[in-house]
């Protein structure tokens, strides 16, 4: 008998202990990871009810936001910062929890090293206080971010009581043009369905595209899900999955491995498999992509001008102005050739190594433009210890990059990675809001991490292919 | 159980503004804290530091207890900073177009009631507001409605929309989910023993 479940409905009715008196249901949590930020509260309130965490193996600690990427010697520099790291050592010291701290080689941001030491597994309900838990769908998990009061819920309890979302099909088939990267794919898919477009509903991403990625692609593209409202995204787990997670330190080893393996692939989407709805792109429509505003789906292709605010719905022309005026950008400019101050290469979206490569290989033989500040953040220590073996880093420092330690950096700016002033900034980050990189009148330009090398050394936002 | 909301009544801060991301309502530099206090008082700081006429900077909307807002608000990030700051503010209950999802969860799990308006209500709800600064506005979670009442007689009313889920969460006072997840235990328990990568894949 065939089983017309989509992956998100067969992972959802596994872990469903009961239904609650609202309706909602109470949701095991197959894995756990929390960070310094929006932890302490959470572990405070276990301390005022005198709970306990309930499956302590099934919780990971790393620590990420707010480590400084150049000076990490303890006491660190920003007094706050040093407060929430001695909370996050004591609160895993007193429960029992596991953490990998900055003097572990497997420090790193929570969503690299969760699939990095095997953590993430497919069939998984995965969550953790950050909203680019997301990611971790990209093995054919249901990974989602949540708030303290809920990282609190599942230490107590290891469940969550939440309402079954919809499932959305976005499927691409065809074939992506050179030099347009998974970054370009998620970008695309955002500006069409919009950044709430996917509230309401889990994205299966499916198609030949995603099918031929690499789990690194899968995971950008699975990251920034929640860009597009969709609190979480997934792609179902094939042999390309299960060839990632073999031989990583926490995965299954031997005969349960291959057990697991079977499990895991039988959890994928059938052909007669339902959804609430499917919505197709075609992989040939997309370019080269860059954000030109203050929302992940105001973006536009490398060729392409600014959009004119007429040309949006009336209910949208509100925002579409507010972004025209924070970016100090002119409707129907072109964003090619548009001048940037800093480029940023790291972040939970496009900090891996093949992420470093792709940048490297713009990189290489060139300098970063005068008067650009440059830095590339790994997104953990072993992808730092990983690039430094292949000479990335040299890669990097020659063309006058900085090669900085590994932490969530000019993402987020809880750390002393930040834009200043007005400054542009090209980011292969997550997030163009206002003063999302620190200052708050600072600029953002999402692109992928290829793109952010060739405006690097250029100066000015260009279109990758033409330095290929 | 906790204190069951089923309305909030007081004056409103008019904020008719989309996609209002929690980067924008509680900057990322106020979050390095272990606790959730002083929060309030750096609600929407770098967008009040820009604009003067932000009504959180405005003494007329000081003591305001209902927010009206625009599409997706609460967009980005999961922070519950985001949500406690603007209770530590003042704010009580949320009217808006539409609401990111975790931000939505963030305020059930805190107490905070987030119904969804149409524009043109939120639009007349925001005029009224502007127009006489006495306006009281009365949020009826189980009737799903609200109404605002100008002192000079002007009445603007509503019907609202909350997900069932949120609304008996609210209104029954089982809005701290945290007790009844720990009495599901035993549910827990036997629903362990059938998941595979608890089992090492043997079941």
């Amino acid at each position: 008998m065939t089983d017309s479940r989509n992956l998100f409905n067969k992972v959802w009715d596994l872990h469903s202990c009961q239904t609650l008196a609202s309706g909602q249901n109470q949701l095991f949590i197959g894995l756990h990871l929390i960070h310094e930020v929006t932890s302490p509260q959470a572990f405070a309130i276990l301390r005022e009810r005198n709970l306990k965490v309930a499956y302590p193996e099934r919780t990971v600690a790393t620590v990420d936001h707010i480590v400084p990427t150049l000076d990490q010697a303890r006491p660190f520099v920003d007094l706050l910062a040093e407060e929430m790291m001695s909370a996050i050592e004591k609160n895993c010291r007193d429960f029992g929890v596991r953490l990998f701290d900055l003097k572990d080689n497997r420090q790193g941001v929570v969503h690299i090293v969760g699939p990095e030491q095997g953590l993430t597994l497919p069939g998984m309900t995965i969550a953790c206080g950050d909203s680019h838990t997301s990611t971790h769908g990209a093995f054919g998990s249901i990974a989602f971010g949540i708030g303290t009061s809920q990282v609190a819920d599942v230490l107590a309890t290891q469940t969550l009581a939440l309402g079954r979302p919809k499932v959305r099909k976005v499927e691409i088939n065809g074939h992506l043009k050179p030099g347009v990267y998974a970054k370009d794919v998620i970008l695309h898919i955002i500006r069409k369905l919009g950044v709430q477009g996917g509230v309401g509903y889990a994205y299966e991403f499916a198609g030949e595209v995603f099918d031929r990625m690499t789990m690194e692609e899968r995971m950008t593209v699975c990251n920034m899900s929640i860009e597009g409202g969709a609190r979480c995204g997934y792609i179902n787990p094939d042999q390309t999955t299960v060839d990632y997670i073999q031989g990583r330190p926490f995965a299954p080893q031997g005969e349960e491995f291959d057990r697991a393996a079977k499990w895991w692939l039988s959890l994928a989407s059938g052909p007669d498999a339902q959804f609430d709805d499917v919505v197709k792109f075609a992989a040939e429509d997309i370019e080269p992509t860059v954000t030109w505003g203050i929302t992940p789906a105001q973006s536009v292709g490398i060729k392409e001008t600014l959009p004119t605010i007429a040309s949006f719905a009336a209910d949208e022309q509100k925002v579409i102005s507010e972004a025209f005026q924070y970016m100090d950008l002119k409707e129907g400019q072109p964003i090619q050739g548009l001048k940037i101050n800093v480029a940023f290469i790291g972040s939970c979206t496009n900090g891996r190594i093949s992420d470093l490569r792709e940048a490297a290989k713009i990189v290489k033989g060139r300098h970063v433009a005068a008067g650009v500040k440059a830095l590339v953040v790994p997104g953990s220590q072993l992808v730092r210890k990983q690039a430094m073996e292949e000479g990335l880093d040299k890669v990097f420092e020659e063309a006058g990059f900085e090669w900085r330690g590994a932490g969530c950096s000019m993402c987020l700016a809880m750390n002393p990675d930040k834009l200043k002033g007005n400054e542009v900034c090209a980011s292969s980050s997550n997030r163009n809001f206002k003063g999302r990189q620190g200052s708050p009148t600072g600029r953002t330009l999402l692109m992928s991490p290829a793109m952010v090398a060739a405006a690097a050394v250029t100066g000015a936002v260009t279109d990758v292919r033409e330095l290929v | 159980m906790v204190q069951a909301i089923t309305n909030v009544t007081g004056t409103a801060v008019p904020l008719l503004l989309d996609d209002i991301d929690t980067d924008r309502i509680i900057p990322a530099r106020f979050l390095r804290c272990v606790t959730f206090d002083g929060l309030g008082e750096h609600a929407f700081e770098d967008d009040r530091i820009q604009d003067p006429a932000h009504p959180f900077n405005q003494p007329q909307f000081q003591g305001g207890k209902i927010l009206v807002a625009g599409r997706n608000f609460g967009c980005g990030s999961s922070r519950e900073h985001a949500p406690q700051a603007l209770m530590r503010w003042g704010i009580q209950a949320v009217i808006a177009e539409s609401y990111a999802e975790i931000f939505f969860g963030n305020c059930v799990s805190l107490g905070m009631p987030c119904v969804r308006a149409s524009r043109a209500d939120l639009e007349a709800l925001t005029a009224l507001i502007k127009s006489d600064l006495n306006t009281v506005v009365a949020l009826d979670v189980v009737a799903q409605t609200v109404t605002a009442q100008a002192p000079a007689g002007k009445l603007v009313t509503a019907k609202v929309e909350i997900p069932a889920g949120a609304k008996q969460s609210l209104t029954t006072g089982g809005w701290d989910f945290l007790g009844q997840l720990v009495e599901g235990e035993p549910h827990v328990k036997a629903q362990v023993a059938k998941i595979p990568y608890l089992q090492k894949f043997a079941v």
